[in-house]
């Protein structure tokens, strides 16, 4: 009997149909990925299966049985039993899925009362019981803890642990590890193998990374516009796909390996950091975000910085950028010693929803370095505004248009227009392409080399994705803790790590071989045992 | 605990300060306000030797800043008053003597302090009651009829003028359906129940004006809290709806109704004239019009203090619930 059985569903917000006719099966114990990009309908699969959608105006058609329950029909009582102790769900974000007044503990025990008529204090071991299965170290103290007092990494355990309480026979995670660092991803995923091998629970894993798919799952369904393009076992989808989205899919993930062509970078310096360094707050509380960082960028070339959250590397951009002022060092452009902003460095943000103000058009947003540096003529502004619409692949009459008309990969090419703008001959990313879908992600990487190549310019690429990173670089530095640990060439940074971190970060990258994969999560696990 | 220590030494350091700041605006402010204070004081029938005599008893030729030190030397050190015929002391924390009464303010602040409390903590236990629990009800029903009437009486609530509430409540009650007498303080330490049933009505007036802001922020701020994921979490996870809403949607609205509620009861100590005044109640807040209708300088001052004071200790109440509420902020 399968614990899963989904046929010809159908959710349907008002107009929209976010899932189109779906159906598939998940054995008990079996690990199925359902992998697409954002608006392909997968996370709304996901709350259909405790049928999350009851109540809030949304039609679901067809039928959706879980471990042995029609959803479609079931009770709200039938409904609660099966949520949490039949079924449970892990989700995207760990910190705003937790809630921020209780202790860790407390939440969990809550959860494993609703299901299992125990004592308060029976529940309470409980939910230290399940913290020191997921691995939370010292899980008696740390239960009482909430949830901003653990990491991003620990959250997610204990949401996980919240999921294990209660015994389920199908665990669904919903992006479990798109907000984390990728050692932790990694962790995380470990985690999730170890116990599906000890409990023998079903997973639903729902992702946008294929490569996390391929590190996790035995079959894999891809997803587009809420329909199943291509359905079978993970070797077989990812190795040698049929279909040509998915072939799209996969040749847009951007592989920590592959080897790229060097950009024409000139030996003329245009950027200088020397030094530099950040303290933020003061007293007890101070804190050294970038510490003694020094690097050059040259015409022509693209310098990627990687780190993991909290490495320092926004910090160390924006001081690039003149955004913000160094403690100590100092930034050069063309040999001169800089304070603040200039037009020659410019930025492009990470969020290209919230870098642009929502109640002006975006030719207005463009011409603003354009006013800024005088220039009067409404005529020229308009025509120069157009120019970089059209120059980063949109139209010249979008200049009335509202942020909110444009998808992600327009807006942060607006983004990239403004910063053209000012003419720079540096432009620093700042997580240029994190908030975006793969497919975009390498269009809007694709615009950034041929912007560089026709005008020469130096880019500064900071971003957490390894793999971004190696297909844009040219020199690669690796952050940690405010501090550059290792740097040179990107393929030698890539294939010859020298630094324990950088191999640490690289092994971590998931792998879209499900064979590899398998091999590094062995070696991961004599690393951690050792 | 040495946060805690440290936390309290700055608000009260922050609180002196701030009470001295008020009541330096309220000397300049007398000191500009046009009119002579003796006269005033003395009656419209005084002759200009006795209207000279109490400028000098009441030292109103000195200059602003001696008046002010004299003021500060008294709270310190106590002072001498004459009173044209014998000398009283007032002894160290002393805000001077009634321009009008000869009285001490800390003694007109004794008095009517008790009254000012009785009204305000009585009602606030009824104000939270009826308020919270209507916001809890109302989202606990959202999109039925219920929720429509509590909405409806919610906005009534707030749009009568608390006289009109108290003259209804007391015409009705005490008049009609002679339920009650009609009110009239009664101290709590002469005779607990008096003190009870006789403020009753004031209670109820004030509560069910403050009430419907409770309402409205309670159930706002729940609804707010609804909608965040963490309840996704919880409803995903098989919790009943009376245990998300009850226990998480409403801790979400705690922190925002703490602050609501310090503002009230510090600004209700000596806001709540109306009600006083309808019910014949001698508060903190009838002193105060009175005094400033006679130009009573040192009564103002002490009123005044008495309810920045309490809506300073109110804040810092507010603060220290808040941190227990919730746990990530931080005392500072």
């Amino acid at each position: 009997m399968s614990l899963v059985r989904v046929t010809d569903l159908t959710v349907e917000f008002g107009a929209l149909r976010a899932v189109d006719g779906l159906s598939f099966t998940l054995a008990a114990g079996a690990a199925l990925a359902l992998v697409g990009e954002s608006g392909s309908g997968k996370s709304t699969v996901a709350s259909a299966l405790l049928g999350l959608h009851h109540g809030t105006g949304a039609r679901v058609g067809g039928s959706v049985e879980v471990a042995g329950v029609d959803v479609q029909t079931a009770s709200d009582e039938e409904l609660r039993r099966l949520r949490g102790a039949k079924a449970a769900m892990v989700f995207q974000d760990p910190l705003s899925s937790l809630d921020p007044y209780y202790a860790i503990g407390d939440q969990i025990a809550e959860v494993h009362r609703v299901h299992a008529r125990v004592s308060r204090r029976a529940a309470r071991a409980r939910a230290v019981e399940v913290l020191d299965r997921v691995g939370i170290p010292d899980a008696a103290r740390r239960a009482r803890s909430r949830p901003h007092e653990f990491s991003g990494g620990m959250r997610q355990r204990a949401l996980i642990a919240m999921a294990l309480a209660c015994e389920p026979e199908l665990l669904i995670a919903d992006e479990p590890t798109t907000a984390l660092d990728v050692t932790v991803q990694a962790q995380i995923l470990d985690l999730l193998h170890t116990l599906r091998e000890e409990s023998g629970m079903g997973l639903l894993l729902v992702t946008h990374d294929v490569g996390v798919a391929a590190e996790s799952v035995d079959d894999v369904l891809v997803m587009r516009h809420g329909r199943v393009v291509e359905q079978g076992p993970v070797a077989a989808v990812l190795g040698t796909p049929a279909r040509p989205y998915t072939r799209e899919l996969l040749s847009a993930v951007p592989r920590v390996d592959a080897v790229r062509a060097p950009s024409q970078a000139s030996d003329e310096v245009v950027l200088e950091a020397v030094g530099l360094r950040r303290d933020f707050g003061r007293g007890r509380r101070a804190f050294t975000a970038v510490d003694d960082v020094s690097l050059t960028v040259r015409r022509g070339e693209t310098l990627g910085v990687v780190g993991e959250s909290g490495s320092g590397k926004t910090t160390l951009g924006r001081m690039l950028v003149g955004l913000l002022e160094p403690t100590a060092g100092e930034v050069r452009h063309d040999g001169h010693a800089r304070a603040g902003v200039h037009p020659v460095v410019q930025m492009v943000f990470q969020d290209p929803v919230s870098s642009l103000n929502p109640r002006r058009s975006v030719g207005e947003s463009i011409a603003d370095p354009l006013r800024a540096r005088g220039e009067r003529d409404e005529g020229r502004v308009r025509g120069r505004v157009k120019e970089l619409l059209e120059r980063v692949g949109l139209e010249g009459a979008h200049y009335e248009r509202y942020p909110h008309e444009f998808s992600g990969g327009q807006r942060q090419r607006v983004g990239i227009a403004r910063a053209l703008a000012a003419d720079p001959r540096v432009i620093v990313c700042d997580e240029p392409v994190s908030a975006l879908d793969v497919t975009t992600q390498a269009q809007v990487v694709a615009l950034l080399g041929e912007l560089q190549r026709e005008l020469g310019l130096a880019l500064v690429f900071v971003a957490h994705d390894l793999a971004v990173v190696r297909q844009v670089s040219d020199r690669v530095a690796v952050m940690r803790q405010g501090r550059i640990v290792e740097t040179g060439p990107a393929d030698e940074v890539y294939d010859h790590p020298q630094d324990p971190y950088t191999r640490q970060l690289l092994a971590a990258v998931p792998a879209l071989d499900p064979e590899v994969a398998a091999r590094r999560r062995a070696a991961r696990r004599e690393l951690a045992s050792a | 605990m040495n946060g805690f220590a440290g936390f309290a030494l700055r608000r009260v350091i922050g609180a002196v300060i701030t009470l001295l700041a008020i009541s330096v605006i309220v000397y300049v402010v007398f000191y500009v306000t046009p009119g002579n204070v003796a006269q005033i004081t003395c009656g419209p029938r005084c002759s200009p030797e006795q209207v000279h005599q109490v400028t000098q008893q009441l030292r109103l030729d000195d200059p602003l800043y001696v008046r002010y030190w004299h003021f500060l030397e008294g709270i310190v050190a106590g002072q001498d008053y004459s009173t044209g015929t014998s000398v009283a002391h007032c002894a160290a924390p002393c805000l001077g003597l009634s321009y009008q009464s000869d009285q001490q303010v800390t003694q007109i602040i004794l008095t009517k302090l008790p009254v000012s409390l009785s009204l305000v903590l009585g009602a606030m236990v009824l104000w939270l009651l009826l308020g919270v629990g209507t916001g809890i009800l109302s989202v606990w029903r959202r999109g039925r009829f219920t929720e429509r009437a509590l909405t409806g009486l919610t906005l009534a609530g707030i749009s009568t003028p608390v006289f009109v509430i108290g003259l209804v409540l007391m015409i009705v009650v005490c008049g009609q359906l002679e339920l009650l007498p009609f009110p009239e303080y009664v101290p709590f330490a002469d005779d607990p129940e008096q003190w009870a049933w006789n403020l009753l009505l004031p209670w109820l007036t004030l509560a069910v004006a403050e009430a419907a802001y409770f309402a409205r922020l309670t159930r706002a701020s729940m609804l707010e809290t609804l909608a965040e994921d963490h309840i996704r979490t919880f409803r995903a996870y098989g919790v009943g709806e009376r245990a998300v809403v009850g226990r998480h949607a409403l801790r979400g609205a705690l922190a925002p109704i703490i602050a609501l509620n310090a503002n009230d009861v510090g600004s209700a100590v000596g806001g709540a004239v109306l009600i006083e005044t309808l019910f014949g109640l001698p508060g903190i807040g009838q002193e105060l019009v009175h005094a400033v209708t006679v130009v009573d300088l040192p009564v103002v001052v002490g009123m005044v203090l008495v309810i920045g004071f309490f809506v300073v200790l109110a804040n810092a109440v507010a603060d220290v619930l808040y941190a227990l509420a919730d746990r990530r902020v931080v005392l500072t």
